[in-house]
């Protein structure tokens, strides 16, 4: 499991972040955010990526996801 | 996507209704207009013709406040370079100055017809490419990082001072008695219209600056529903009310040097892209607890201050050499913190 840490980047560095992750083929990738902005970035980008989105409970103040193929 | 649409429809909607209850016409919601007010209003400036404390920007950060709380979503947090944030805020605000609206009014102007905003729009997205292509060669935001629990309440804590001010009208605080800031929809309905859309755009996460950018870079039109949505519902309104007049002279508090206004807003996307928001974001960002979204508001006023003591501002009739000046100023300083690492840390040493 690769992971990736991007708590407290502004938009749009977190779903960046996460773009060149997958694109070194980073897989499955286990993503912390601390906003909700970027955590419903992520989520469509990794949607219309065709990968599967797993939430998890991460830290308090924290969302962990978790992105693998489908 | 349906949210965001039915987002921008009514704040497109409400922005009609302001100007039909008394707000400036093309202006029932402009950031920099109302925040330029504000620090009218507050004495940071002498024009005269732009003095009042807006109650729609009191909502929007009260609103977005009280949302964020209620979701869960309310994080005391900065740190990720205020300095900077303040330059870009201040930037943000000359270059509004210099187009006369932040991008939200610009999408109001053209759905009244007024095709120097359209011009605008093109300086927009040219500085949201710049912004994008600074992302691209590295430019580094800094990383927020948690901030003491009080600091979060530092901004809506001034919300409420200023609608007290508002309300009570000690003597320090000046009202227009001419010109756009004597124009103003009832106090009541402005904070309501700022409170609602304070929670939609807090929940949407609308951007003005975020729908081209996150197109260009990861080819997500989210964003841009909500700025569709807008867009419709001013012209639908502007025409039904009668306020539709096609054309690029004799606009409402605007004026028709086209290098300018494309300049002007090159300047607010390029900064509203190195800053992570839109004025109307960074409002919204700043009532749930981001400090740095809060300094960038901070740059804004102090932005608008300077315009207008200086004479930085243009109006109706044309911007001034010195505004032209300050617009360049600007497109330097953030190509240096875009691509020369001015006000910004090297990959080393942020590492």
């Amino acid at each position: 499991m690769h992971k990736l840490d991007v708590c407290g980047l502004s938009c749009p560095f977190p779903v960046i972040e996460v773009k060149k992750a997958l694109e070194a083929g980073q897989l499955p990738l286990e993503v912390t955010v601390d906003a909700g902005a970027p955590r419903d970035n992520i989520k469509r980008f990794a949607k219309t990526s065709g990968l599967k989105i797993k939430e998890q409970a991460g830290q308090p103040g924290t969302f962990v996801l978790v992105l693998s193929k489908e | 996507m349906k949210k965001i649409l039915f987002t921008g429809l009514i704040i497109g909607a409400m922005g009609i209704t302001l100007t039909a209850l008394g707000n400036p016409a093309n202006m029932g919601f402009c950031i920099a207009c109302f925040l330029r007010d504000i620090a009218g209003g507050l004495g940071l400036h002498g024009a005269g013709a732009v003095q009042y404390l807006r109650p729609e920007i009191i909502g929007l950060g009260l609103g977005s406040m009280f949302i964020a709380r209620a979701k869960g979503e309310f994080r005391v947090r900065g740190g990720a370079n205020p300095l900077g944030r303040f330059v870009l805020g201040f930037a943000m605000m000359i270059g509004a100055l210099a187009f006369l609206g932040c991008p939200l009014r610009t999408v109001l102007r053209l759905g009244a017809g007024d095709l120097n905003a359209l011009v605008g729009l093109g300086g927009l997205a040219t500085g949201i490419f710049c912004g994008v292509l600074a992302l691209k060669k590295g430019y580094n935001p800094g990383r927020a990082v948690a901030q003491p629990a009080s600091s979060g309440y530092v901004f809506p804590g001034i919300l409420l001072a200023l609608l007290a001010a508002l309300l009570l009208r000690p003597g320090f605080v000046i009202f227009s008695e001419s010109g756009p800031g004597a124009q103003a929809a009832p106090i009541l309905a402005a904070l309501v219209a700022g409170l609602v859309v304070g929670i939609l755009a807090q929940r949407t996460r609308l951007c003005m600056t975020g729908g081209v950018r996150d197109m260009l870079l990861v080819r997500d039109p989210h964003l841009l529903w909500g700025f569709g949505g807008i867009l419709v519902a001013a012209l639908v309104g502007n025409v039904i009310m009668g306020y539709f007049q096609l054309g690029f002279a004799n606009q409402p508090i605007a004026h028709t040097a086209h290098l300018w206004n494309f300049l002007g807003l090159t300047v607010v996307g390029y900064a509203g892209v190195l800053a992570g928001g839109c004025p109307l974001r960074q409002l919204i960002l700043a009532g749930t607890g981001d400090t740095d979204a809060v300094i960038t508001v901070f740059g804004m006023v102090a932005g608008a201050a300077v315009a207008h003591n200086f004479g930085l501002a243009a109006s109706g009739q044309g911007i001034a050499l010195a505004g032209q000046i300050a617009v360049l100023i600007c497109l330097a300083v953030l190509s240096w913190m875009g691509f020369g690492q001015g006000l910004t840390k090297s990959k080393k040493e942020a590492a």
